[in-house]
């Protein structure tokens, strides 16, 4: 099935009638929309934002199944990509999506798809396989509300939990979640930066909210965007290991049709990627995923801390829930109460390091979120000497959103 | 110029253009060098159901992006009116379409009446510029962002095609603000 798909891709890409002359002045015009890209403040969608930082990582290829409320990132890709000479394809639906990122990424793409829960789920199987395949890929998930097709229209942070544990067979994921529009944006550019340097698939959880909200927002000039690449193997084809474990599990990647010879499948595999079944090597293998996630932790946490420095009261929660949060503690500090907010911008891999820190100091934790608790288990677990009453869940699962004034009312009973 | 926030909701059904009208006033907004946001909500038709775009300008970074207690609020339905309504502050300009809003469950301070639609079907043919007729009666009445940001936001907003009937329903709506009550 990849190989197929990736024959259309690079069918698509460079067709065989275009002469090099067209390519040269195709060159040029990308360079030109790189580069003199107006960069004043704008009203910008976090869709768009998504889209933007999409082409400014270098992204090149999108293969997507359209779906509300992410639609909007595969319009703009769908406009923009050939322009730059990248390819956009819709595909029959979301498995053919991951499945066909992941093909691009193996002949040398960049890639990404956006999708929202329905096309997240059946996303789940390749999502796997772009993780023990070691291929770098962005999944955009702009999360709605409920099980199935549920609300399409209504924000609601349930896949928290997904995003993590989705697919099967406990391997460590990278899972980024912004909070603006501004933020969308950036953080696009890093997972996909992320996603190259980890050879591994990374998560953009967005909120509804954040995708179709539109914001005034300046975006920083190309100048000062910094893109990583993936590291290219330097060694003679035949000493080239597809998963080399003496690179810091960081190790080089080739692309089909370089010259290097690998093996790609979704078994368990040795260092040139064909199947085994040792569990010596099997072990390796795993103890390999794990630990380029876990050895990296410092390089993958980021986190917002916001009024937490006298802080007796603490909150905790992700994305659009913060705002809110940021909202209700203007409010609470204007009546002297000591509250501050703690903002994971990467929820996986939990900052269990960061968290811990920065919550010995206060008495209460209150834990708001759209979803019927989730993140508050991973909180309940780094404050196990606070008694059940001190870390205090609001949660909501109507398609509304947790207003400020809910999280104020909490504060002060909290007091 | 802002001390505050200020908050707009702009309600009525699916199809009636709200959502584009708040996207024009906020690109008028950043037009003025303000800050601001703009989010929406509504049911998965393409027309009918209920629809709604807020609208939160201020020159100070904006935390929740919701508006939950209106400085000004734009009813084009009767449905809309009776359930954003109570969410209107004390002061707050209350904007309602008289074509479809019939009752009034309470009477803000500053309420103006208009039949909006209807003015737009007699004026200018169609019903299709009722949301920029009231956005323009919306921002002469309360003045949040200038007139000239508006019309440089709409020419960018609105395909070409549609540019000239839409200016002509700005200023019919700037000219019936004007001539409120008169």
């Amino acid at each position: 099935m990849l190989k197929t798909k990736k024959s259309e891709s690079t069918k698509a890409k460079t067709p065989k009638t275009e002469p090099k002359k067209e390519n040269a002045k195709q060159e040029s015009k990308i360079k030109e929309l790189q580069t003199t890209r107006e960069r004043k403040t704008v009203i910008m969608q976090g869709n768009e934002a998504v889209a933007y930082g999409a082409l400014d990582a270098g992204v090149n290829f999108f293969a997507g199944y359209p779906i509300t409320p992410s639609t909007e990132v595969a319009e703009i890709l769908a406009a923009e990509l050939p322009k730059r000479g990248g390819v956009f394809v819709q595909m029959e639906d979301e498995i053919a999506s991951i499945c066909a990122i992941t093909g691009a990424s193996l002949a040398g793409a960049k890639s990404l798809t956006a999708t929202s829960g329905p096309g997240f789920s059946l996303m789940q199987e390749g999502i796997g396989f772009a993780k023990i395949t070691e291929t770098p890929c962005v999944v955009v998930n702009v999360q709605r509300l409920g099980p199935s097709t549920g609300m399409p229209t209504s924000p609601a942070q349930g896949d928290i939990m997904q995003a993590k544990w989705g697919s099967h067979g406990d391997s460590p994921s990278i899972v980024l979640y912004p909070d603006s529009v501004k933020e969308a944006y950036e953080l696009t550019i890093r997972a996909v930066n992320l996603s190259e340097k980890y050879r591994t698939c990374v998560i953009l959880l967005m909120d509804e909210v954040i995708g179709h909200m539109r914001e005034s927002v300046r975006l920083p000039d190309m100048a000062n965007v910094r893109v990583i690449n993936r590291i290219k193997p330097t060694v003679p084809p035949h000493w080239y290991k597809h998963y080399d474990e003496n690179q810091k599990y960081l190790s080089p990647l080739a692309s089909y049709g370089e010259g290097y010879r690998f093996h790609v499948t979704g078994l368990t595999h040795d260092a040139h990627g064909f199947p085994t079944n040792k569990s010596s090597e099997g072990g390796e293998m795993m103890d390999r995923l794990r630990k380029k996630i876990s050895y990296n932790i410092r390089d993958l946490v980021q986190i917002e801390s916001h009024q937490m420095d006298d802080a007796k009261i603490a909150i905790f929660t992700a994305g659009i829930t913060a705002r809110a949060a940021k909202a209700a503690i203007a409010m609470a500090r204007y009546e002297g109460i000591k509250v501050g907010l703690l903002r994971p911008l990467t929820i996986w891999p939990f900052p269990d390091d960061a968290v811990r820190k920065m919550l010995r100091n206060v008495d209460t934790v209150i834990v708001p979120e759209l979803n019927q608790g989730q993140l508050i288990h991973e909180i309940r677990r780094l404050t196990k000497d606070k008694s059940d009453g001190d870390v205090i869940a609001i949660q909501r699962v109507n398609g509304q959103l947790i207003t400020p004034n809910d999280i104020l009312r909490k504060i002060k009973e909290a007091c | 110029m802002m001390d505050k926030s200020y908050e707009i909701r702009l309600s009525g059904s699916g199809g009636q253009g709200l959502i584009l009208a708040g996207i024009i006033l906020a690109r008028a907004a950043v037009i003025d060098k303000h800050k601001v946001t703009q989010t929406q909500s509504y049911g998965p038709e393409s027309r009918g159901g209920y629809s709604r775009a807020d609208v939160i300008i201020s020159d100070r970074e904006i935390y929740s992006p919701e508006a939950t207690n209106f400085n000004c609020l734009l009813a084009l339905t009767q449905e809309a009116c009776d359930k954003y309504l109570f969410d209107l502050r004390e002061t707050g300009i209350l904007i309602i379409d008289t074509t479809y809003v019939k009752n009034l469950a309470l009477a803000a301070d500053n309420t103006y009446e208009l039949p909006f639609t209807e003015i737009a079907m007699e004026k200018l043919g169609s019903p299709i510029s009722t949301n920029v007729l009231s956005l323009a009666f919306l921002v002469k009445v309360t003045g949040i962002v200038s007139e000239s940001a508006l019309e440089i936001s709409l020419r960018e907003s609105v395909k070409p095609a549609f540019v000239d009937l839409n200016i002509k329903a700005m200023k019919l709506g700037f000219d019936l603000a004007k001539n409120y009550g008169k």
